[in-house]
């Protein structure tokens, strides 16, 4: 389906249409400017929306760059079947770091108290730095968090992978700025602008395809925190928690020891539109247990180089 | 609700500290109801740790940390909330002088400016800069919020004060619609609903206005101007040949058909298809990202631009320009900068800085010759390639520059192209 079908004759684009432009233009400014980007893939539905972007912009050509995830053990298995068949289809090249051959290699270091998602930090530094890459493209959208809504596109490191909040470098129009030092590099954020809502359309939209887990299914679950997890080998019930079956979606995908579902009968993504337009509840607040421990939780691990 | 139809509203605003600009921004989201419950319950808790006897919706979109502490925004922040028809971006900038740069960073993308004011303190230095610089980045809708109407007893008379001082200062700027109107951010009065206590007060609400306000004719439809961004070259067996012009459109009506010229290279060819994706499409405009095919093997690369035979732009390496200067080190004639223009990268030498432009006064220092932080001037700059632009006030995309600094990287002067 042609996206301004409708809307040509005026000559407006419709935001959705708006915001896919925008999007292209930013995967093509870095393809042309940096020497070795990488696209940061986590099977969730950003890091899709995010490849089916950047399919169009170099269409027929193949994707410029490889895809990198970082595999914290914990994923869910629905989840990489989709990232094979994104990556077969597409004819990427596929690099996958993982979170326990950091930690048998030393890279990174498990003090027991860690969870699981925050050794993907030192995980993902040190694939960007082994491979050289110059530019990281991270699904991040500022429609979800305040830290993030202060985030520029083209968002700077340092040679440590950090960021500094205070330190952003203005960036005006559409006039990205992608110079960087030596072990430098920058995070680049194609989706900033994207809402939850615009993502779910864009996905109907387009017809792709993202995780089952995505709709409604039967699911062992317990309660933790607030937080439905999902019962599994990683997983176990504690003392006290009891597993039951229930029907339930996922709203975001981790680690699957991390990420909480929601009770919901929506099995097609118009039945989940529907539902997150009258969502009472952000999906990070609702699901995310790494953004819990404090209300400048996301800051903190940004600043350490989270995505 | 699908977002899918809606269309798109980005605006920008300012305001002096304390004059409710975050208030009236979680007002907005509140009303719309783009709050979440999670979001709403923190800030109730915060206010409630801090003794507030109101829930302080400047806690929604005051983000970091250090802002949290210091209890100003200091960054330009974006916020995203829906009605059924529009979708609105919202820059929210600093109004404090040492952080111009970020209100011009906000506004250089805004279709809308909303300037606050506080009803009880009336236009301030601070709310005629912030018009100049709305008026300087070309923004075409200028909407003036005075704010606090209930701390003045809802006064028709204030309002009509402010209002006629403000339209007569708004002569001297560059500013194609404004619409002045009273509002209590905190109680919500004349944002979504109509308030009840200024009846006297006949024009829209402001979220009417911000969902009305007409933007699409705002576009240069006339000018055709296509910067080259990458060139598409898939060199498989399926599309051996397949030689295509990636860009975004940043200007007029481009067809199937249209005699073109290539620059700066002066060469003519004939638009043989458009692409958007995998289909053909039969017309491309402004700010559509699509692939351009020419009749002719010319030579062409990420840097120049496409353009219509009998309306092309003279490639220039003398510009003049209004520059806003964004770091500590001040900009001095014989700086030698790195400069980005549509997809054009080079070298610019500051040949002039002509004068310094109060922007509280508008007054036009000329003894000055030297641009400090936050300071906004005409310079004149050499550059070493020849830039495709445009007048920033017929073009925002061809009309705009950054420059760079070129030992630290770091973007130290946004410019705007005259004449
Ligand atoms: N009475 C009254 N107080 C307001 C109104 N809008 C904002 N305030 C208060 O003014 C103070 C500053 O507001 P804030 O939104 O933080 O201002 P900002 O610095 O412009 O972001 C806070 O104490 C607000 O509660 C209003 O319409 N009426
Ligand atoms: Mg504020």
């Amino acid at each position: 389906m042609l996206g301004m079908s409708q809307t040509h004759v005026d000559y407006r684009l419709s935001q959705l249409d708006q915001l896919e432009a925008e999007s292209i233009h930013i995967f093509r400014e870095v393809a042309a400017e940096f020497e070795k980007p990488v696209l940061m893939f986590s099977g969730g539905k950003d890091s899709i929306v995010m490849m089916r972007l950047a399919e169009k912009a170099f269409y027929p050509a193949k994707i410029p760059f490889p895809v990198l995830q970082v595999d914290t053990g914990y994923d869910f298995p629905e989840v990489l079947a989709t990232r094979d068949n994104w990556v077969n289809r597409l004819g990427v090249r596929l690099i996958v770091a993982s979170v326990e051959q950091a930690l048998a290699d030393g890279i990174v270091v498990d003090d027991g108290k860690t969870s699981r998602n925050r050794h993907q930090i030192g995980t993902l530094l040190n694939a960007i730095e082994e491979n050289g890459f110059t530019a990281a493209f991270g699904g991040g959208r500022r429609d979800e968090e305040k830290a993030r809504a202060k985030e520029r596109v083209y968002s700077h490191r340092d040679e440590f992978g950090q960021w500094d909040p205070k330190m952003q470098r203005p960036e005006l129009w559409s006039l990205y700025n992608g110079r960087i030092h030596e072990g430098e590099h920058m995070r680049i954020f194609p989706i900033s602008n994207w809402t939850e809502l615009d993502i779910w359309d864009y996905i109907g939209r387009e017809g792709i395809e993202i995780p089952s887990i995505y709709f409604s299914h039967q699911r062992r679950v317990f309660e933790r925190d607030g937080m439905l997890l999902s019962e599994s080998e990683h997983n176990p019930c504690r003392e006290g928690e009891v597993a039951e079956e229930r029907t339930v979606r996922f709203r975001t995908v981790g680690d699957l020891t991390l990420t909480g579902c929601v009770e919901s009968t929506a099995s097609t993504i118009d039945e989940i539109i529907a539902e997150v337009a009258v969502a009472r509840v952000t999906e990070r607040g609702a699901t995310r247990g790494d953004d819990r421990f404090s209300e400048a939780a996301m800051e903190d691990r940004k600043k350490e180089g989270y995505f | 609700m699908s977002t899918t139809n809606m269309d798109l509203l980005r605006f920008a605003t300012a305001g002096s500290v304390d004059d409710g600009k975050s208030t009236l921004i979680g007002r907005l989201l509140l009303d719309s109801k783009s709050i979440f419950e999670d979001q709403l319950e923190a800030v109730e808790a915060t206010s409630d740790a801090k003794g507030y006897d109101y829930t302080d919706l400047a806690l929604l979109t005051d983000g970091l940390r250090s802002e949290r502490e210091q209890g100003i925004t200091i960054d330009v922040a974006y916020r995203y909330f829906a009605t059924p028809t529009r979708k609105f971006i919202i820059a929210d900038t600093p109004g404090h002088v040492q952080y111009t740069r970020n209100m011009v960073t906000g506004a250089s993308t805004a279709d809308l400016g909303l300037v606050l004011v506080d009803a009880r303190q009336g236009l301030t230095e601070q709310s005629r800069r912030h018009a100049v610089i709305l008026s300087l980045l070309r923004v075409p809708h200028l909407v003036l919020a005075v704010n606090k109407m209930d701390l003045v007893d809802f006064s028709e008379e204030i309002y009509e004060k402010i209002h006629a001082e403000f339209t007569q200062f708004a002569t001297k700027l560059n500013i194609p619609d404004l619409e002045v109107i009273p509002i209590s951010a905190l109680n919500g009065d004349n944002v979504v609903n109509r308030s009840e206590n200024m009846d006297w007060y006949s024009g829209p609400t402001l979220m009417h206005h911000l969902e009305h306000v007409h933007v699409a004719s705002d576009r240069d439809l006339i000018d055709a101007r296509f910067p080259v961004q990458y060139v598409i070259r898939p060199k498989s067996d399926e599309f051996h040949d397949y030689r295509g012009y990636a860009g975004q459109v940043a200007g007029g009506v481009l067809k199937p058909g249209d005699e073109v010229v290539v620059l700066p290279s002066g060469m003519t060819s004939r638009i043989s298809k458009i692409d958007l994706f995998d289909k053909e499409i039969t017309e491309a405009f402004p700010p559509m990202s699509v692939t351009v095919h020419l009749e002719d093997d010319v030579d062409v690369s990420r840097g120049d631009m496409i353009a219509r035979v009998k309306n092309a732009p003279e490639p220039r390496q003398d510009i003049d320009a209004m520059v806003c200067w964004m770091t500590t080190t001040p900009l001095k004639p014989r700086q030698k900068l790195a400069i980005k223009h549509t997809t054009r990268t080079g070298r610019a030498l500051v040949k002039d800085i002509q004068y310094r432009l109060d922007v509280n006064t508008l007054h036009r220092d000329q003894e000055t010759k030297e641009l400090g932080v936050n300071e906004i001037g005409r310079v004149q700059l050499r550059t070493t390639v020849p830039l495709l632009s445009d007048a920033y006030a017929k073009n925002r995309a061809t009309g705009s520059f950054i420059l760079i600094d070129e030992a630290s990287g770091v973007t130290v002067g946004a410019g705007m192209i005259l004449g």
